[in-house]
């Protein structure tokens, strides 16, 4: 009977939040937040460079973040299981190199394209099964597997820089949907957006997912194999590494074994920043859109204003850091206020 | 019956992870020391030590991070920082001594130290994340400090370049000072309350508390004892190198882990010793020199510390499973 006494109270309650607690409620939102900030970084370059608010400048800009855009989608699911892969940037170099070696050896775009795709998604599996195997923590295997994956990279290129290239292979990553300004790499990231955003909020996956952060134990009890989707978490991330490779490799032209060097930390910051708890459970594909964003334009307005790329690693190390902070003490704040509140203060 | 207790005490041995590398390591310098017997003179022994000297200090510092279920990935921005600011400071105060030299780069490594262990203990941001985001910020900031350029070895004062190479009883300073550290921690670790606080808080961090140790106290000294020690490896660093160049010890974070994990730390915490890290670098050191013996490309010295540390983590992962089965089995009766 208490129970119910207690539902009927809260019913009540939200009955009568003011509209005062609903645009507090809004507002300490994190996606709103972002939006907002998001808001604030354009109206900033805009009076500050004349060449920010241009449309062919903005589409432009989307050359430089795709690629790492692409690959926060994958790492939300990884974080949102609560794992972690910091070996990302590493795989993309193994990738990089199959790619460059296969190019020397004149094998076709297709075939550059599939090979990536493969080397990605093994490397991947095997950061999963050896995670999952042994129940071994992620972040020391991949630290391990950063290194082996690297190192394959180094030890097999040394200094060779792999230059040579099929016809057309410049597509993927320099050139724009034919008859637009809008480059090939970022409509295929929107579209890669969406199906995540399926995924993650309209699936069984994407609920699975969801439980295991919150806690795997008891998903596990629930009847979800937890560690097959956390294999497939992995491959996903390493076949997305593939993607990104190919469409680095396709910008650059140049394959040298140190290629997407701290891209690690840039992905998981993306991702950090758009929401998702780094323990796991939480989080929207919707905010990590918007962190990409943010983060990209950020750097490309800093470009503009002739930021060093120094100032911008600190940037974004301190934005990584924020990002955790910020919600902590949102939270408490939005607990207090909900103590508050049932106290009838407010 | 004294067979059998000398079976047992062969058994407890080998169950320890010192005794395996010690069996390892010698097992490792056969082969090497065949194939090419001066990998064994002493000028190439005192190579490999002096090389490992700066490595071992930062181990430690790492040793009590992962120790307390953290990581620490800042540990190379640190020593560059800190590297570099020495090397500034010994290039404009050239009248400053050495050894207040090194007091400054451990100042400097502290208070980096310290601001990790505030954002982990007091903003309970995960340490994976924390040091993720100061590894680039420290980094930057040593670029920031160096305006890009690098202190060469003609502009620094040639105590200071000579401190690593002077000996005393036949052993450099160098090693000297890292044998000091290693007997600092040795007796930290064992002997004093907090040193046992920082493995009671690895072990089990809700036990920990309720016997009234402080949480947030242990991960700050941790990180505080993690970047005093990258501080004075930095300073050491400028000094061995005879340079400070704004990448270095990129990635020595990876090896500062290997070596803890090849000397049986565990990652979930609470297990390990100073012994096994210092015998774990020693390890590391003797593969990466034999590279050359075994005819493989410096270029594969990533490839195989990724290797390495990956085999001892799944060793030290099955035996730490075995000895929580054992344990199961034994409360069973």
């Amino acid at each position: 009977m208490s129970e119910k006494k207690q539902f009927v109270a809260q019913g009540r309650l939200i009955d009568e939040m003011s509209l005062k607690n609903r645009l507090v409620e809004l507002f300490t939102k994190w996606e709103v937040i972002l939006s907002f900030l998001f808001v604030v970084v354009f109206i900033f370059f805009t009076n500050m460079s004349p060449y920010f608010l241009d449309w062919f400048n903005l589409m432009n800009a989307t050359f430089q973040f795709s690629e790492k855009a692409i690959l926060a989608l994958p790492m939300i699911f990884i974080i949102m299981c609560g794992d972690i892969d910091i070996s990302i940037a590493s795989i993309i170099a193994l990738c990089a190199y199959v790619i460059g070696i296969s190019a020397e050896a004149g094998a076709s775009i297709p075939t550059l394209i599939v090979l990536s795709l493969l080397v990605g998604s093994a490397a991947g599996l095997v950061n999963g099964l050896l995670i999952t195997g042994l129940n071994m923590p992620a972040i020391a295997v991949t630290l391990a597997t950063q290194n082996i994956y690297r190192g394959i990279a180094t030890g097999m290129l040394g200094e060779h820089a792999c230059t040579k290239y099929p016809q057309g292979f410049g597509f993927f990553g320099q050139e724009f949907i034919p008859g637009t300004i809008i480059p090939f790499a970022f409509v295929l990231y929107l579209a890669l957006m969406l199906v995540f955003f399926f995924v993650l909020h309209k699936t069984a996956y994407g609920r699975r997912l969801y439980a295991i952060g919150n806690s795997a134990e008891t998903a596990r009890f629930s009847g979800i194999n937890v560690r097959r989707t956390r294999i497939i978490n992995y491959t996903l991330t390493g076949f997305f590494c593939g993607i990104s490779a190919v469409l680095l490799a396709s910008r650059i032209l140049s394959v040298r074994s140190n290629i997407a060097t701290g891209w690690d930390l840039e992905v998981i910051t993306l991702v950090v920043l758009g929401g998702v708890s780094i323990s796991g459970g939480r989080g929207t594909v919707f905010g990590v859109f918007i962190s990409s964003l943010l983060v990209g334009y950020l750097k490309f307005g800093m470009g503009l204003l002739k930021f060093s790329g120094t100032v911008m690693t600190i940037v974004i190390g301190s934005l990584l850091i924020i990002a955790v902070l910020l919600p902590r003490l949102l939270d408490i704040y939005k607990a207090n206020r909900k103590l508050k509140i049932q106290q009838g203060g407010l | 019956m004294p067979d059998n207790s000398f079976s047992q005490f062969v058994r407890r041995t080998f169950a320890r992870r010192e005794a395996t590398l010690m069996v390892l390591l010698v097992v490792l310098l056969v082969p090497i020391t065949v194939r090419s017997p001066q990998f064994l003179s002493p000028k190439n022994i005192s190579t490999i030590l002096n090389d490992m000297a700066i490595l071992v200090i930062v181990a430690i510092g790492q040793f009590y991070v992962i120790l307390s279920n953290g990581i620490d990935l800042s540990v190379g921005s640190v020593i560059a920082f800190t590297g570099m600011a020495c090397g500034m400071i010994n290039e404009s105060f050239p009248q400053v001594p050495v050894g207040l030299l090194l007091l400054v780069g451990m100042g400097i490594g502290a208070g980096l130290g310290l601001v990790n262990g505030v954002l982990v203990a007091y903003g309970k941001i995960p340490p994976i994340i924390t040091t993720l985001g100061t590894m680039s910020i420290f980094r930057g900031m040593t670029f920031l400090l160096s305006k890009g350029t690098w202190v060469t070895a003609h502009e620094m004062t040639d105590s200071y370049i000579a401190l690593p190479r002077t000996t005393f009883l036949g052993i450099s300073y160098l090693l000297w000072i890292a044998l000091f550290v290693i007997v600092l921690f040795y007796y930290f670790s064992r002997n004093t309350r907090t040193g046992r606080e920082i493995y009671a808080i690895g072990g089990n961090p809700t036990a920990a508390k309720f016997v009234g140790v402080s949480e947030s106290r242990i991960r700050l000294v941790v990180f505080l004892i993690s970047g005093t020690l990258c501080g004075l490896a930095g300073s050491l660093w400028t000094a061995r190198y005879a340079s400070a160049v704004n990448e270095m010890a990129t990635g020595f974070e990876m090896q500062a882990v290997a070596a803890c994990v090849l000397g049986g730390v565990n990652f979930s915490g609470g297990a390990g010793g100073i012994i096994g890290v210092a015998l774990g670098t020693l390890f590391l050191g003797v593969v990466t020199n034999a590279l050359p013996v075994i005819y493989l490309s410096v270029f594969w010295q990533t490839f195989v510390q990724g290797l390495i540390v990956l085999m001892a983590l799944a060793l030290n992962t099955i035996s730490d499973q075995r000895k929580t089965r054992k344990l199961l089995e034994q409360r069973r009766g």
